[in-house]
């Protein structure tokens, strides 16, 4: 437990009786980017609001470099928040609002106008420092919003959806710009998102939450190929989930059919739920004794086409290049490395 | 076209009920009739005259008294209103209740309660055997009255500002290491200056220009300038000189109001 800088020991929180936080603990290593993806709901922005002191647990303990930091309000930890709707000062300018909390600490004048110089240049809004607030679009407050928290050279900034009420192709170049901002920083971000592949693009480590549990953490990598289970695979990406039985070691049984597959130490006959992403199916022409379909539905999306296929009487979702006419049969196989088993919850 | 036709009763009550009386008054305070209507600034003079002059002193004194006041008891009023959220309906309910009732009724109420001789707070005073206050009469009572029936004016607006302030903003102040003295001055005090302002509005104008307070409470032993324009219209049947000093406290009305707009450029307050 050394190199942690945060650690969250089995915190629980409640609203009105309602259990939003179950036990979590989480270890956040220093200069990590870590990012806490679920639903609406799951308990992420309360993790958040806990680490930032905006909330305190009902139970469990809160860690900072190993200090118990609990009970501490906001505005004695080292941890700034960037906020999902900027929640900038209206009645200051840009250069106040950057200033805000340089000013609380009571730094030297000519100190403040040099940080607040740097924190525009980082994001890229230099000679801004005079404008006023409702003058700024939205891509732009966000931007004051990240230089407001990062000015204070915190050692972890919190990120509550930052990115959500940015359209699509300014929250891309914001996500880039972010992930760029924590490697020359070298700050640990704490990121919350709802969103899959922006959890995916920018962190080193995804927490995935449902229902105040965390479900799955590890790299983006672990989280996509080997999801722990039949939640994480659904909401990570698209997925094909699939009840299936395991006969023996590497060899599992899917609507009657029997693939071969590389997990290893179930039980024999054990009930498992398969994961198979749809780019990992392969579509053949009808053979004998391989799983067999009918293609319901074949859409252009770009780069690729998105097939259904109602075979064992469940339509499968695959992605691959070509097209096929709706009505035809098909085979369906996948490559052992790409079925991935999980326990049944 | 729809529109433009839409607008015709507005324009209609706007001339009837504003326009007009507010020419007549202009028309009345700049004549005289000595036998014949004519045009005389005499009455604006008279206004300034000391017995005036310094009835309209001690209007615009008593009217900053309460104005003052009434945001000492309002803003924290305000403050914990927007806090606790459970507190809200008990404590609108105790402030803005009253305000259904009548005017003149409360004010009658307060003169049973104060009274010096027979007054419910005195019968209690004396049974307890502890000596009477006289306060009727005085300017105390007057004062007491202005905020008594004000103060809804005063905490509604600033209510309301602070009530719109983002939380996440309140937040964000934590956030950035300011405490809770540090983010009141730099960050609730500044946002609600608005409702502030429409506040000090909203009881200063109806303070300065009461007439009944001081005739009710004040036993008429202390004349402000509402009372001096009545009497002008009510007893002298002197419409002129009323509508003159009318017009004097109109524009010091005006000026007052010029300066706070000063300090509220963005003019957010919108009271009610």
């Amino acid at each position: 437990m050394k190199n942690s800088l945060i650690r969250l020991e089995n915190i629980s929180k409640s609203f009105d009786d309602e259990l939003i936080l179950n036990h979590i603990s989480l270890d956040v290593k220093k200069n990590d980017f870590v990012t806490l993806l679920g639903p609406s709901g799951c308990g992420k922005t309360t993790t958040l609001r806990i680490i930032g002191g905006f909330e305190t647990p009902d139970d469990g303990q809160v860690y900072f470099n190993d200090k118990v930091i609990t009970q501490k309000p906001p505005y004695k930890r080292n941890i700034n928040t960037v906020f999902q709707k900027y929640a900038l000062f209206p009645h200051y300018n840009v250069f106040d609002n950057i200033a805000f909390g340089l000013k609380i600490k009571k730094m030297h004048h000519s100190d403040i106008k040099k940080k607040v110089d740097w924190a525009l240049n980082l994001v890229n809004l230099k000679n801004f420092e005079n404008r006023n607030i409702h003058q700024m679009s939205g891509g732009q407050q966000q931007r004051i919003a990240i230089a407001r928290a990062i000015v204070n050279e915190p050692e972890v900034l919190l990120l509550d959806e930052p990115l959500g009420a940015l359209d699509l192709k300014l929250r891309k170049d914001m996500q880039y710009e972010l992930k760029e901002l924590q490697r020359e920083l070298g700050i640990t971000f704490i990121y919350v998102t709802h969103d899959q592949e922006e959890a995916l693009t920018m962190s080193s480590t995804v927490v995935v939450m449902n229902d105040g549990v965390i479900q799955q953490a590890g790299s983006p990598e672990m989280i996509y190929n080997e999801p722990t289970n039949a939640f994480v695979a659904d909401f990570i990406g698209e997925s094909n989930i699939i009840s299936g039985v395991m006969r023996k070691d590497c060899f599992v049984e899917l609507f009657n059919h029997g693939f071969v597959c590389v997990d290893k130490g179930f039980g024999i006959n054990e009930a498992v739920d398969v994961v198979i992403r749809p780019e990992d199916v392969i579509l053949l022409k009808p053979e004998k004794d391989k799983l067999t379909g009918k293609v319901t539905d074949c859409i252009f999306k770009g780069v690729h086409y998105e097939t259904y296929v109602e075979a064992g009487g469940k339509e499968w979702m695959i992605h691959n290049t070509k097209s096929h006419i709706i009505g035809s049969d098909v085979s369906i196989d996948i490559a052992p490395e790409n079925i991935h088993i999980m326990k049944k919850r | 076209m729809l529109r433009k036709w839409l607008a015709t009763p507005y324009i209609l009550w706007a001339i009837i009920f504003t326009i007009i009386p507010l020419a007549m008054i202009l028309i009345y305070g700049v004549t005289i009739d000595d036998g014949g209507i004519r045009f005389s600034l005499e009455n604006i003079m008279k206004a300034f005259d000391p017995i005036y002059f310094k009835a309209l002193l001690r209007s615009i004194y008593y009217a900053l008294i309460s104005t003052i006041i009434c945001l000492i008891i309002a803003y924290p009023l305000a403050l914990i209103l927007t806090e606790k959220r459970n507190a809200k309906v008990t404590v609108i309910f105790i402030f803005v209740l009253p305000m259904w009732m009548n005017f003149l009724l409360r004010t009658y109420a307060w003169l049973t309660i104060l009274e010096t001789n027979n007054g419910f707070l005195n019968t209690v005073l004396r049974f307890l055997h502890l000596p009477t206050i006289q306060i009727i009469g005085t300017p105390n009572a007057i004062i007491l009255g202005m905020v008594y029936n004000f103060l809804p004016f005063m905490i509604l607006p600033i209510y309301n500002v602070l009530s719109k302030i983002d939380p996440y903003v309140l937040e964000a102040a934590f956030d950035l290491g300011a405490s809770k003295l540090t983010r009141f001055v730099k960050v609730i005090l500044p946002l609600s200056i608005p409702g502030v302002i429409s506040g000090i509005t909203m009881v200063f104008m109806p303070a300065i220009t009461t007439f009944v307070i001081p005739k009710l409470l004040g036993s008429g032993k202390i004349n402000l300038i509402g009372n001096l324009i009545e009497q002008q219209f009510v007893q002298s049947y002197n419409w002129y000189f009323g509508a003159s000093l009318s017009l004097v406290l109109m524009v010091i009305i005006l000026i007052s109001m010029g300066i706070l707009n000063r300090v509220d450029p963005s003019r957010e307050g919108g009271a009610l």
